[in-house]
């Protein structure tokens, strides 16, 4: 049977490139049959079955029975690809659903997301990616273990990644069921778990070779999903040809229109919010920058808890493994990054974009200022108040439609912008694949993460060092199945928002592993029991926090919430590993001089090529 | 081995400048949110589009330069 061979590397361009022009001239053939009369349902069943089909083709295509290919893609991956795979990897349904949707409802502070989730690789590229890929490891445990010796730190960081990255992929589970079950008209429950199967089709046979080049299919859907509406969006509206540019006087116009429509002084009243329950009518300006030092030190706690937790998440770091040198992989970083911006830049666009065609009274679209027998009898108002997503509630009673009357949960920006703006059904299908490919591209890559430290360092390390290479690698795709499947078990159950379980799993890397990952090459004279007491004390402090804050009815201190738990996780970790680092023994020669040689791309890995 | 101590050294003082910059670019220009909003709506410039845009150009930047320090010191890879 077919299978990618050697000479796929050296045809990339090509094959992504006939890929693209492919999936562009499908988006044409739905349009068209769009309008030769075929129904929103179809039109949806088939953006979805054609992505995820040819996701799981390169799934198979690209299986594997060597370890090296298993866990890094044969360490071969071109620092631009592999930056598209890291882009598809970290950029999750969070990102593509809810980021546009919160710069809407809650502004300015939220654009710390923005801040945080793009500032972090900055310190992956010079703290930690490229030492990590000169050491040679398959998972970030390996590292941990290797490099702190013996088998306690190697658990404590399985433990903490096996935390951090379920906690994560239970909301990408979650976020893939949302969307198939909007696309293709099915109960969430059973969107769920054909979200799952097409997210372990992409990865148990090939492992990081099959995740990598799914990623990079996914990145190009998702790119050109979450793009054409905004273009398409500024152009119609009149702001300018491109959105980044022309956002900042459609900025301007919405505080102008804050100002009229009264944002911020007309709140919605107790009984409406009430009867709108979790849903969500907007109070805050667009631009109200950080005026008060509490505002300042939440816009910097969150900006440090998402940068800290992106350099320590490891299923992001694993990605740096798979490139072919130490140099790539820190041009990767660059790469990853710029590829990231390319949505994260029009995020804010998108939010003022659908603000305005809301909220201006000279656009066709608005509907603020309107009767509400008017507006609830737009196709659109109606599909998303079935579906529980907004609701109208006539607070005051007078039939016009305020401001506070207005009540939506944020995913509507994304999910629902095409129809919003009057544009047609192919491009919500089109956004459909975009989410489908966002989630599934970052489930793919944490249910890796888990697996594979599950295998190799649980497994292999500790269990059974004597298994051999088959058998390691049929153990860590049961494993990825039983890890799917729990994943998506809690995802059916609904415990929390998307959103929220994404800041958790940053929190809860940052607490355990930022200091472990960075002192290991930044400082020699850490070692083992400074490494275990810094891993469990900061990783255990974060924890009882949240769960203090969250569940147990503690008053957040100095406004470091749920979100932000890893401001008491990261110091307790810093003071705590540099303390029992300093109190017990120096590390021996042989581990300072695995140090040292990582600290050098000259030379060769710490660890075999196939350990 | 001095070489080495060399090499670690010029890395050290460019993760500082990178550190710096970034510091820049991730906390220190925000607090300044107020002051930056005139006609232009500087504040959500800098969280929605500055910073982002300076972050990927530091880390090109250091990457070209940490490459340029491991060929100085004969320490970059073989290709």
């Amino acid at each position: 049977m077919l299978r990618l061979g050697d000479n796929f590397i050296s045809s990339l361009n090509k094959v992504y490139g006939i890929y693209t022009l492919g999936f562009l001239g499908f988006v044409i053939l739905m349009a068209i049959l769009e309008m030769a009369g075929v129904s929103n349902t179809i039109i949806g069943w088939l953006f979805v079955a054609f992505t995820v089909l040819i996701y799981a083709l390169i799934g198979v295509l690209s299986r594997t029975m060597q370890s090296s290919q298993y866990y890094v893609a044969g360490r071969e991956v071109p620092a631009v690809y592999n930056g598209m795979a890291t882009a598809a990897d970290w950029m999750s349904g969070a990102s593509f659903i809810a980021m546009a949707g919160g710069i809407y409802l809650k502004g300015y502070p939220y654009m710390g997301f923005l801040v945080g989730w793009t500032g972090g690789y900055v310190l992956v590229a010079s703290l930690i990616a490229p030492y990590l890929r000169k050491f040679g490891c398959y998972t970030v445990p390996d590292f941990i273990g290797t490099r702190y010796g013996g088998n306690l730190p190697r658990v404590c960081a399985v433990i903490i990644l096996v935390v951090a990255s379920f906690t994560y992929v239970t909301a990408q589970i979650n976020g893939t069921g949302t969307v198939a079950a909007r696309a293709l008209q099915i109960p969430f429950e059973v969107g769920v778990w054909i979200g799952l199967a097409g997210i372990l089709f992409c990865s148990m046979l090939g492992g990081m070779r099959a995740v990598t080049w799914t990623q990079v299919a996914q990145y190009i859907v998702l790119i050109i999903a979450y793009l054409i509406p905004v273009f398409w969006m500024s152009n119609k509206l009149g702001y300018g040809l491109i959105p980044h540019l022309a956002q900042f006087d459609a900025v301007s116009r919405v505080q102008e229109l804050e100002g009229l429509l009264g944002v911020k002084e007309l709140l919605p009243t107790a009984e409406a919010q009430a009867e709108a329950g979790k849903l969500a009518a907007l109070k805050v300006g667009i631009n109200d920058a950080s005026a008060t030092a509490m505002a300042n030190w939440k816009f910097f706690t969150l900006v440090l808890c998402m940068m800290a937790g992106t350099a320590s998440l490891p299923h992001v770091l694993m990605r740096y493994f798979t490139t072919a040198s130490v140099k790539a992989a820190r041009q990767s970083v660059g790469w990853s990054l710029l590829f990231i911006c390319l949505l994260y830049l029009t995020a804010p666009a998108l939010a003022t974009f659908t603000k305005l065609s809301l909220l201006d009274p000279t656009v066709a679209t608005s509907i603020i200022g309107k009767s509400i027998s008017e507006v609830s009898s737009l196709e659109w108002i109606q599909q998303w108040s079935n579906v529980g997503f907004l609701k109208l509630v006539d607070g005051n009673g007078d039939g016009i439609l305020q401001i506070n009357e207005f009540f939506m949960r944020g995913d509507i920006v994304v999910l629902a912008t095409p129809e919003m703006a009057g544009l047609p059904y192919v491009i919500s299908g089109l956004v459909a694949a975009g989410g489908l490919a966002a989630a599934m591209s970052t489930a793919d890559g944490l249910l890796l993460a888990i697996a594979n430290a599950l295998s190799h360092d649980l497994y292999y390390k500790v269990i059974d060092p004597k298994a051999d290479t088959s058998r390691r690698l049929v153990v860590a795709r049961v494993l990825l199945l039983f890890i799917g499947a729990a994943g998506a078990f809690v995802a059916s159950l609904k415990l929390t928002s998307i959103l929220g379980a994404v800041a958790w799993a940053f929190c809860f890397a940052n607490s355990g592993l930022f200091f472990p990952l960075v002192l290991g090459v930044w400082w020699k004279r850490a070692n083992k029991a400074g490494a275990v007491a810094g891993m469990i004390g900061g990783f255990g402090v974060g924890f009882w926090y949240l769960y203090m804050v969250q569940f147990g009815g503690m008053t957040p201190w100095y406004g470091i919430d749920g979100l932000r738990f890893g401001m008491i996780g990261m110091p307790v970790s810093l003071i705590l590993m540099v303390v029992v680092s300093l109190m017990t023994e120096e590390p021996d020669q042989e581990t300072q001089d695995m140090v040292d040689a990582i600290r050098v791309p000259k030379g060769k890995a710490v660890l075999a090529a196939d350990h | 081995m001095s070489k080495q101590i060399e090499h670690w050294g010029k890395t050290k003082s460019l993760l500082w400048i990178t550190l710096i910059i970034w510091a820049f670019f991730a906390f220190i220009i925000h607090l300044f949110g107020t002051s930056l909003n005139g006609s232009f709506p500087g504040a959500y410039y800098m969280a929605g589009q500055g910073a982002q845009l300076a972050f990927v150009i530091l880390t090109f930047w250091f990457a070209s330069r940490q490459n340029k320090i491991d060929e100085e010191f004969g320490f970059s890879e073989d290709d």
